[in-house]
């Protein structure tokens, strides 16, 4: 019924015009999950949050132990997780040229970058939970730590390839040892690119709230020993939502909303130490 | 020769950095010790639930703690079920949102709206449950599902899959709340593939008079099928394991329904349900069961995305 120009130019312009349209789509849940949590959230923000503890339902209370909880966590499994990962990168980058094992393991660790974080859970609860015999602060740091492993791998070795070889030749050509070439003046240049990996792993496990269900579980109370069930913000959130007091459901609202800040905050910060310490990328 | 370059000071050196060589391929070891020891705990959780039900244990419907009778059908069909709703959006809305950040948006436009949707993957999914459970459902159930009962439930065929009481909780809800939560990383691996595209190949196109989205359909897409694909696998596996969003709207129940719209469940929030709640060695090792169910199908849809995503780099390798 149209020429075959017009036709084609109609498709053309229909189609670009779909492609807008799902950008506005995309955009449009980011700022409808945004609204919201400022609108149902930013009422609960008080002094009375971060001092006072969760409370029983029907009286005032705050999140100070969940915030606690999760800050113990979140600090203790970058404390296990970084160096590991760090290590390994550093093997796949510099020592990988050759054999079966860095080919594998890159395999393997992409896997682990996406595995479902729930599993994550389930094998500490198995090969931790049930050997100590109860819940405790440490199986979540644990289960936090094989997340964080993963992401520092990966940035670590991506960050490492960037390092020009002529670098490593200088220092060897000085007479550096290996060792020496690597710790003092590869990890040294990719020390932003790295530090990069390490906020993005913390602010992938501040909102992590699977592995936790069956690890750290949950504790109503202050508490400081790792080696009991600890309070943290994500599992307090999950569990008050889904309760049916209101008050409870407030304070849920709330502790979303620091989470949410938090992990966007770290994740835009990540960005912008990257950007401005490696201005060759 | 000097003091300085003494024998015993070389030979520390060597020793040094084969020793740092050595913990390094330690550490990376234990990444893969990693895997192995997660399949092989899993397993062994699994144990008295795969002698108990063998492999009925796939195909049985039955849940019943008090009877100890286990089957994992429900849940994996409520998995499998809910992915497919968050392809079927997320895969044509990640491709528009890939192709109007390469080829439609003005240069000071591309970084923002990339980050605005790389943010979208940064928001916890517990947020995506509690927006999903508290502002989405009612809206769903009092606007959309009275209009999808109505028009797509009276289809031929599919018709029974649309038909329901409108609450707002169930099966396409979650289906839908994952469908926004793989959109960023579907988007941004698409994004990635499409700028791997020599410029040569689509200015010729260009050049003989095609039009954006004639160069997009016929030149971009085909050169870049393997990753594309790749993408969508790495959004599959994501769908496959979310566990809090689906969690909270999804509805739990353990049926098997044939509408989208009634609650059903998936693995990964029937173990976020009833894991800490199970009472039982048989009860806790079948949904151990489950959890190693769900490791080895993400494991393969993961494994295929990276198979597919290094072929296209191997081709793209091979021409320049």
């Amino acid at each position: 019924m149209f020429p075959i120009y017009t036709r084609r130019r109609l498709i053309n312009g229909f189609n670009l015009t779909i492609s807008l349209l799902t950008m506005a789509f995309g955009l449009f849940w980011l700022i409808w999950i945004l609204f919201t949590l400022f609108k149902y959230g930013f009422g609960g923000i008080s002094m009375d949050l971060f001092t006072k503890m969760t409370p029983p339902p029907g009286s005032d209370g705050g999140l100070l132990n969940a915030i606690a909880g999760s800050l113990a966590m979140t600090v203790a499994a970058t404390l296990i997780g970084t160096p590991v990962g760090i290590l390994a990168g550093t093997y796949l980058a510099e020592f990988g040229g050759r054999g079966w094992l860095a080919p594998t393991t890159r395999f393997i660790n992409d896997i682990l970058l996406s595995a479902p974080s729930i599993v994550i859970g389930l094998f500490i609860y198995e090969i931790y939970v049930v050997k100590v015999g109860h819940f405790a602060g440490w199986g979540g740091a644990f289960a936090l730590a094989l997340i964080v492993i993963p992401v520092v791998v990966r940035t670590t070795e991506d960050m490492l390839k960037l390092v020009p070889n002529s670098l490593r030749e200088a220092a060897a050509a000085l007479g550096a040892p290996r060792w020496k070439v690597i710790t003092l003046v590869t990890w040294r240049a990719s020390k932003a690119g790295m530090m990069t990996g390490i906020l993005l792993a913390v602010a992938r496990i501040s909102g992590e709230t699977a592995p936790l269900l069956f690890t750290a579980l949950n504790n109503q109370f202050w508490s400081s020993n790792m080696n009991q069930p600890m309070a943290n913000l994500p599992v307090v959130v999950f569990q008050f939502a889904m309760s049916p007091y209101d008050d409870w459901h407030k304070l849920a609202w709330a502790g979303a909303l620091l989470i949410t800040l938090g992990v966007l905050g770290l994740n835009i910060l990540a960005r912008v130490v990257f950007r401005q310490k490696m201005p060759s990328n | 020769m000097s003091k300085f370059f003494s024998d015993a000071r070389l030979k520390r050196q060597r020793w040094l950095d084969l020793l740092f060589q050595n913990v390094t391929l330690l550490f990376a070891f234990i990444v893969l010790a990693l895997l192995a020891g997660i399949l092989i705990s899993l397993f062994v959780g699994a144990l008295p639930a795969i002698k108990a039900f063998g492999f009925k244990f796939l195909v049985s419907d039955a849940w019943n703690p008090v009877t100890d009778e286990f089957g994992a059908l429900v849940p994996i069909v409520g998995t499998l079920a809910t992915s497919i709703v968050a392809l079927l959006i997320g895969i044509p809305v990640s491709f528009g949102i890939a192709l109007f950040l390469t080829e439609l948006s003005p240069r000071w436009l591309k970084r923002p709206l990339g980050t605005a949707i790389e943010l979208l993957a940064g928001i916890p999914s517990i947020i995506y449950g509690m927006w999903g459970l508290f502002v989405f459902a009612p809206v769903f159930a009092d606007h959309v599902e009275p209009w999808i009962n109505d028009h797509l439930g009276a289809l031929p065929l599919v018709g029974g899959l649309f038909q329901g009481p409108p609450m707002g909780i169930g099966v396409l809800t979650a289906g839908i709340i994952l469908a926004i939560m793989v959109i960023p990383f579907i988007a941004s691996v698409m994004r990635d593939v499409f700028e791997v595209v020599p410029g040569v190949l689509k200015e010729s196109a260009y050049g003989l008079g095609a039009t954006t989205w004639e160069v997009v359909w016929n030149i971009v897409l085909p050169y870049t099928k393997a990753g594309v694909v790749g993408g969508i696998m790495l959004g599959l596996g994501r769908a496959l394991g979310e566990t809090m969003a689906v969690t909270f709207v999804i509805g739990n129940a353990h049926e098997l329904q044939k509408s989208l719209l009634m609650p059903g469940n998936s693995i990964a929030s029937a173990l976020a349900n009833e894991f800490t709640e199970a009472v039982g060695d048989l009860y806790t090792s079948a949904l151990i069961e489950l959890g190693l169910i769900l490791f080895v199908i993400t494991f393969i849809v993961l494994s295929l995305s990276k198979l597919l995503l290094m072929q296209l780099r191997k081709s793209e390798g091979r021409q320049s």
